[in-house]
């Protein structure tokens, strides 16, 4: 008999299974489970199993972040129900308008935690993961069926071991690794699987970094994506004050699906779209296209050290006319630390618009939200057609500094020519 | 559990963005998401569709966002089956949990174009054109998604358990 993976360790710890496996259906109880604006809907669905509490609230959060503050009267409405909700339900924990985007505020306030099982109302729960916590994206209703009885019904993936070994070059950061593999194993390519991230670059990756990772795998149909608790991760929770976590990891003789090795001093700056993820290719393969706004934020790629690369790329340089440059820091901390920097004046200098924490325009929803014709470079995660607005627009993803670059251009630019080690 | 009615087809990778534009999800009133079902793909769909039409589709359908919206919105619409080479996971577990038969079928969408009228029949997992002339195969429905469907849907199901006073669902 194999060893098991880390997928098939926290299942079995939730499902009160002494040994459950790959493809084994098991009725798992979470430790932790949140919801967005998307909680009016899991509350709607709850309210019909006519229970006052749910079963545990203390394991609950809800976050108001995708269309915050609100766009119009009617999610003001939907915003002023859910926290009439979770004062009646006695939700354990809540954050308002302005404090930052769900899936960076479970890392950030160490609200989730190694070994964990995150289950999340959105796609991309994948970037807990980033901590070692197992996390996966769930439907609004089957919340509402978590809300009732604690548990939900799951299927113990199979496990993608990724290695992603050595240095990548200056200019070139974690999402451009994650756009290459996206490109590598497709839109459907990780379907119903966990993707496990391995190898020495790991050494190099922060855990804003890992976020970015376990955030852009659910672009490949990944149930989750995770990097087992290393070093890194334990100095992540050392002084936090909370013991209540123990390391998981895969065992050495684990048994997985596939395996993928990629050297990531071959990754260059990255350029995906439009439309569709696979259409990725190194930054000069995109060189020329006019862009008529550039947006750095979201759960992907909205931290300090995003917002850090794009000022240094930003620095003492404009915007071009014509475009225009929209940032929105993931959350009030990263804010906050960004303008202790320097970092905000920086990018307003140079002619960017600052936005408040939240989800921002990558849904389409408010914020810059894109006309027909228009072009757009984003730090976020998905190009599909008509994501942040018209859907005769045209949106290209990148990382942070190839969105500085190109703002600064007026077109896709490569952010190599700008950032080098010669300090 | 059958019915006559004509395949709506689309190709692969159609992400829940399409099934529902983001711009609309503020609204969470079923008949407005009809409305706009399946816009970002064929904006003549909401207008034409028929109840009991079947939508057809290549792989991964319902992929990206984990939006229920998708659901809901094709399910006003009228739309009684989904028939996908395969299924993003969210969504495929939202359909079955909202009661819209999601249904493996590995050559549905080579085998039927835009307008056939078909006969579903998924419990003896044949799809076949009104004239007879074509057929193509269905997977069966999975035993757990099978009993939430036939229950209408995972809060009927849950609410059945709560009965019998079941441990866990």
């Amino acid at each position: 008999v194999s060893g098991r993976t880390l997928a098939e360790k926290v299942l079995s710890r939730c499902s009160g299974e002494a040994d459950a496996r790959a493809g084994d259906i098991v009725e798992a109880a979470p430790d932790l489970v949140f919801s967005h604006e998307n909680t009016y809907l899991v509350n709607k669905s709850f309210s019909e199993l006519r229970m006052a509490r749910p079963w545990d609230p203390s394991k609950i959060v809800v976050f108001l972040d995708h269309r915050s503050p609100a766009n119009n009267a009617q999610t003001a409405l939907v915003h002023a129900r859910i926290r009439q909700i979770v004062k009646d339900r006695g939700i354990g924990s809540f954050f308002d308008v302005g404090e930052g985007i769900c899936h960076q505020l479970l890392v950030e306030k160490r609200i989730a935690r190694p070994g964990q099982l995150v289950l999340g109302a959105d796609s991309h729960t994948t970037t807990a993961g980033a901590i070692g916590a197992f996390a996966a994206g769930i439907g609004a209703t089957e919340m509402a069926g978590i809300w009732a009885t604690g548990s939900i019904w799951l299927k113990v993936p199979e496990t993608i071991l990724v290695s992603l070994d050595g240095h990548l070059d200056c200019g070139c950061f974690s999402k451009d690794i994650a756009l290459h593999l996206a490109k590598t194993l497709g839109a459907s390519g990780a379907d119903y699987k966990c993707i496990e991230f391995t190898g020495s670059h790991l050494f190099d990756t922060s855990i804003a970094g890992r976020m970015v990772l376990c955030n852009m795998a659910a672009e490949a149909g990944a149930k989750a994506a995770v990097v087992p608790a290393d070093s890194t991760i334990g100095v992540w929770y050392s002084g936090c004050g909370t013991k209540d976590w123990s390391p998981v990891r895969s065992d050495p003789d684990a048994s997985y699906c596939s395996k993928m090795t990629l050297d990531v001093c071959k990754v260059p700056p990255m350029v995906s779209g439009p439309d569709r993820i696979e259409r990725s290719d190194s930054v000069e393969k995109f060189a020329d296209i006019a862009v008529d706004q550039a947006f750095i934020g979201t759960c992907t790629n909205g931290r300090l050290e995003d917002l850090v690369a794009a000022s240094w790329v930003l620095k003492d340089k404009k915007v071009a006319s014509g475009c225009r440059l929209i940032v929105a820091p993931a959350s009030r901390s990263v804010l906050e630390d960004a303008i202790g920097m320097g970092v905000i004046q920086t990018i307003i200098k140079a002619g960017g618009t600052i936005i408040p924490p939240g989800c921002g325009p990558c849904l389409g929803a408010h914020e810059g939200v894109l006309a027909p014709g228009e072009v757009c470079i984003s730090s976020s995660n998905r190009n599909f057609k008509g994501r942040m607005g018209s859907d005769e627009a045209a949106i290209y993803l990148a990382s942070p500094a190839t969105v500085a670059a190109s703002a600064a251009a007026g077109r896709i630019a490569d952010p190599r020519e700008v950032l080098t080690f010669d300090l | 559990l059958t019915s006559e009615v004509r395949v709506w087809r689309f190709g692969d990778d159609v992400n829940t963005d399409l099934i529902i534009p983001g711009i609309y999800l503020d609204n969470y009133d079923p008949i407005n998401l009809a409305s706009h079902a399946m816009e970002g793909a064929n904006k003549e769909f909401a207008r034409n569709v028929r109840q009991g039409d079947v939508v057809v589709a290549g792989r991964n359908f319902g992929c990206g966002s984990s939006r229920e919206q998708a659901v809901i919105a094709l399910k006003h619409a009228g739309v009684s089956f989904v028939i996908a080479k395969s299924f993003s996971r969210i969504f495929y577990r939202n359909a079955i949990n909202l009661g819209l038969p999601a249904v493996v079928s590995p050559d549905a969408s080579e085998v039927f174009s835009d307008g056939t009228a078909v006969t579903v029949d998924i419990w003896s997992l044949v799809m076949t054109s009104k004239d007879g002339s074509k057929a193509a195969k269905l997977l069966p429905i999975p035993d757990r998604a099978r009993e939430i469907l036939e229950s209408g849907g995972l809060i009927s199901y849950i609410k059945k358990q709560l009965r019998e006073g079941q441990p866990s669902r």
